[in-house]
């Protein structure tokens, strides 16, 4: 390191926009949203410490089968991303050539440079009752009507993994492109078959990848507002919308804000037990 | 399996076939959103009425194309400053924090780091109304126990821009980080050695270096603020940017006209993306 | 001497926690000379260099250059230049705007940069290649550039961190006798520090060898290599067969030594020693002769079997195993045509005089 001058002050200039931004727009906005979150309103202005927000919470079916609702489909999104996208992964990273290659990673990229909101439009066109899929359905005579394929399970599970799609590739494209080749190639002249080579070589050398794509498409599917609100309609029960109804529609600050902590509590363990159950850092997983 | 290794013709037909399936799957949604927003019909569906440019240029009471909606182009340019003012701040703190991650020892720095990369994974919607709840927090003090009124700290422009600020600047951050940590120290001991002061050392050398880094993130931040829903959601106030605008016109029903800014919107990112693919190839080079 | 040195540096130390890098080194450094710090990985060299560059500065003890000393000065205003391990060529400025880095900053005029440049560029022996950008260089064309970007600055002293030391063993080779050629034509004055004892031995006038952060010795390299005042030089400089054994008699010009293997040699010490002391006794391999006639008579020999012939040309090498003990030696094998016949196996005797070979007090 250079010894010079003014070193000090540098360190504490550069410090400063970090704390800033950390302290004012993470930690205490943070802080109180739990502080809200424990506080029962007596009367205008008035406060007193409860857990009302939270045993409304569990007494509540409605509230917390949403909750779980979210989180098992959030699971079941995330694993079938992670199905689907790994053969498309290994096709881009190994099978693929050249030109051919770069295509089709980038073909990959254009959901994420496309707007959230313009690919669940276009999903909502493909499928509603006078949609492109019914109009053609009627149009060939498979159906002698319209078909409405929006507003049920099967629709969001789609429109969340197309989604998270981008997320789960990337990762694992760049985990599987540093993979030697000559690996694959020792395994089978050592006698190994197809299926022990991908147990025993390629899971094993892409688990980082598995491991940080499946977290950042959880925690996306898990925050997720426009999919299930777009394609679920009213009946979707998502958490973010029970928390955006609580927030902007009933005005009650409180019950939002607990069923915050709660949806953030709900992450970080899930996402702490995948990185446990895997032996990797929070650091490694998200900073890749 | 890697193309060294024998396949029956069968496997590769599927595996070729599902490969197909996959990017048909992926792109299928946006080009019949594109496509539709040419169809010279009240409704962006079947049947296919014929070609028309009417959803972007028309401007009568049944056909108003998108360039003379006001609503949309109003939040557009709304949607223009944000993602101006989020970028700019987001490089600028991105650099600042890399450099202090990458150059400096000092204690509860791994804590720091923790932190800062906290907001990539608090869902969007949280995140809004944390901040929310805080900025409103202190204008409800300040209003009862002061009488200021700053409209500021309500939900609005400097919000939205707060909020998509608190996230975007990580992500710059872990890329500006990157490039920097590739950066060999000694190019800037040389630069000191050759007679240069510390700001010349970092305009001529370290600028220089961290730029295709920062031009990458700053049109990936753009962008990101530019689409972005969950936060904005929470955090928009009356004027509200496009995202805003678009989900609010599809609740009502759709139209061609949301067909048109969707495609306006793919073939803007487009660009964009080209743009930051040509900056790349440069870095390589 | 009359002339201010170059570079003088008395009794600098320096710390990194409990390590101490640097352990109370002086020595000065004549005009125009080419100074070599020889010493292994870890022996603080860098540490000293970078003190000289002021990129830290020692905990105590003086460095001075042209006779001012330098302490607090900033490495930006030192009149020092340095080329680095990895040469630090600034990728994103071509051949030209690296050169000229160091007269911007002395915001020399452009015109006189361009002249500058030209001519600097001329001397090294790449004219015209300003407009070319660092990765459209060969190694070798990125060291001659790495080291005009200092001289163009007209330093009083030039350092070099191993700047070789990423080439391949060709190009090493070659350009260890172009730097030398830079120095005489420049008549700058060189520090340069190197693992590496070939290129310390080519290229220096006077070569310090530097272990656990002191200087062992400062002498030429022909010093070094036939007087070497320490085990360590010994051991370090040029290649050694190393014996341990007692003194077991002393005369005015050598001294008898015997060793484990159960030998009793002549040899040359380098101070005086007492009988009984535990001595380690050098010879360089090339300074044994085979003998296959014993027709030669030598004041030590010793009869061995040849276990392996290494064959690599002119630094050919054989191993011979004592045939009384498990010791082995390496001997030199000159390609005078004259040893062609060996074989693997075969029972030679090696001889030597005692001036040819070195004992130190052990321990």
């Amino acid at each position: 390191m250079l010894k010079l001058t003014g070193k000090n002050l540098s360190f504490y200039l550069l410090l400063m926009p970090l704390l800033l931004t950390l302290g004012l727009l993470i930690v205490l906005p943070q802080l109180d949203m739990l502080g809200v979150s424990l506080r029962e309103r007596i009367s205008y202005g008035e406060y007193k410490f409860s857990f009302l927000h939270y045993t409304e919470f569990f007494t509540e079916p409605l509230y917390w089968n949403t909750f779980l609702r979210t989180a098992v489909m959030s699971i079941m999104a995330t694993l079938l991303t992670l199905l689907i996208a790994f053969p498309i992964a290994w096709y881009i990273a190994k099978v693929a050539q050249g030109k051919n290659k770069k295509l089709l990673f980038l073909a990959c990229l254009i959901p994420f440079w496309v707007s959230e909101l313009v690919r669940t439009y276009g999903w909502m066109i493909l499928l509603r009752e006078s949609g492109i899929i019914s109009g053609f359905l009627q149009w060939s005579g498979l159906s002698s009507g319209p078909v409405e394929l929006l507003y049920n399970d099967i629709t969001v599970m789609t429109g969340l993994i197309y989604a998270s799609m981008l997320f789960m590739v990337v990762p694992l494209v760049s985990t599987l492109e540093g993979m030697d080749d000559s690996l694959v190639e020792a395994a089978y002249d050592l006698g190994a078959s197809t299926f022990t080579v991908i147990r025993s070589i390629i899971l094993p050398y892409a688990m980082p990848g598995v491991i940080s794509g499946c977290i950042v498409v959880f925690m996306l599917t898990l925050g997720n507002y426009l999919t299930p609100t777009l394609l679920g309609g009213k009946h979707s029960l998502w958490f973010t919308e029970q928390i955006f109804t609580q927030f902007i529609t009933r005005f009650n600050w409180e019950q939002g804000a607990a069923f915050g902590v709660l949806l953030l509590t709900l992450s970080s363990l899930l996402v702490w037990t995948g990185l446990k159950l895997s032996g990797q850092s929070f650091k490694q997983a998200v900073a890749s | 399996m890697i193309p060294s290794i024998p396949q029956s013709q069968a496997f590769k037909k599927t595996y070729s076939v599902y490969v197909g399936l996959f990017f048909l799957f992926l792109l299928a949604p946006l080009i019949v959103v594109a496509v539709f927003s040419l169809n010279d019909s009240l409704f962006p569906s079947l049947p296919w009425e014929g070609f028309t440019l009417d959803w972007y240029f028309e401007d009568s009471k049944e056909r108003r194309g998108l360039f003379h909606d006001r609503a949309i182009v109003d939040s557009i340019g709304t949607s223009l400053v944000i993602a101006v003012c989020v970028a700019v701040m987001s490089i600028s703190v991105a650099v600042s924090n890399a450099l202090l991650f990458e150059r400096y020892h000092f204690r509860g720095k791994s804590v720091l780091y923790s932190l800062m990369l906290l907001p990539l994974v608090i869902p969007g919607v949280i995140l809004g109304i944390s901040i929310l709840s805080f900025s409103s927090g202190i204008a409800n003090n300040l209003e009862d126990n002061y009488g200021m009124d700053l409209e500021l700290l309500r939900p609005g422009f400097l919000l939205i821009v707060l909020g998509q600020f608190a996230f975007i600047s990580t992500m710059a951050t872990l890329v500006i980080s990157a490039r920097l940590r590739k950066f060999d120290i000694q190019l800037e001991e040389a630069a000191l050695n050759l007679g240069a002061s510390r700001f010349d050392v970092f305009r001529t050398i370290t600028l220089p270096w961290l730029k295709p880094a920062i031009m990458g993130s700053a049109i990936v931040a753009f962008l990101m603020s530019f689409e972005n829903f969950n936060t904005t959601l929470i955090l928009a106030g009356s004027d509200s940017p496009l995202t805003i605008t678009l989900f609010d016109r599809m609740r009502e029903g759709s139209t061609p006209v949301l067909n048109a800014v969707s495609t306006l919107l793919m073939l803007g990112s487009g660009a964009l993306a080209l743009f930051s693919l040509f900056v790349q190839r440069k870095k390589e080079q | 001497m009359s002339v201010t040195p170059d570079l003088e540096c008395r009794g600098i130390n320096k710390s990194f926690g409990q390590f101490q890098a640097v352990n109370d080194v002086s020595f000065s450094i004549p005009a125009g000379s080419f100074f070599s710090i020889l010493g292994p990985s870890g022996c603080g060299k860098t540490s000293l260099l970078r003190m000289l560059a002021g990129f830290s500065e020692p905990d105590s003890g003086e460095i001075l250059i042209k006779g001012k000393s330098v302490k607090g000065i900033p490495p930006n205003k030192r009149p020092v230049n340095m080329v680095f391990q990895h040469l630090a060529l600034f990728p994103m400025m071509n051949v030209g705007d690296n050169i000229a880095y160091g007269l911007k900053r002395r915001k020399v005029s452009a015109q006189e940069q361009q002249r500058r440049v030209a001519d600097v560029l001329e001397r090294i022996g790449l004219p015209g290649i300003e407009k070319k950008s660092i990765d459209q260089l060969s190694g070798g064309q990125k060291q001659r550039v790495a080291i005009a970007r200092c001289l163009i600055l007209e330093p009083a002293l030039l350092l070099l961190d191993e700047p070789l030391g990423a080439l391949d063993l060709k190009l090493r080779e070659q350009m260890k006798i172009e730097l030398k050629t830079l120095q005489q034509t420049f008549g700058t004055t060189f520090v340069y520090i190197t693992h590496d004892q070939s290129e310390a031995m080519v290229m220096s006038d006077q070569v310090a060898v530097m272990n656990h952060g002191r200087f062992e010795q400062v002498g030429s390299p022909q010093t070094l290599y036939y007087q070497p005042e320490t085990p360590f030089v010994a051991g370090f400089v040029g290649n050694n067969n190393r014996l341990s054994g007692q003194v077991i008699k002393t005369a005015k010009d050598f001294i008898q030594v015997s060793t484990e293997s159960g030998h009793i040699f002549h040899t040359s010490s380098s101070s005086i020693l007492e009988t009984n002391t535990a001595v380690e006794m050098f010879l360089r391999p090339e300074a044994i002769h085979i003998d296959r006639d014993s027709d030669k008579s030598w004041q030590n020999t010793m009869k061995g079997r040849i276990d392996n012939i290494l064959f690599d040309g002119g630094n050919s090498q054989l191993l011979v195993r004592d045939t009384a003990s498990p010791t082995q030696m390496t001997v030199a094998l000159p390609q005078t045509g004259k040893y062609q016949k060996l074989r693997q196996g075969e029972i030679i005797k090696l001889g030597w005089n005692a001036e040819q070979s070195i004992a130190f007090k052990a321990g």
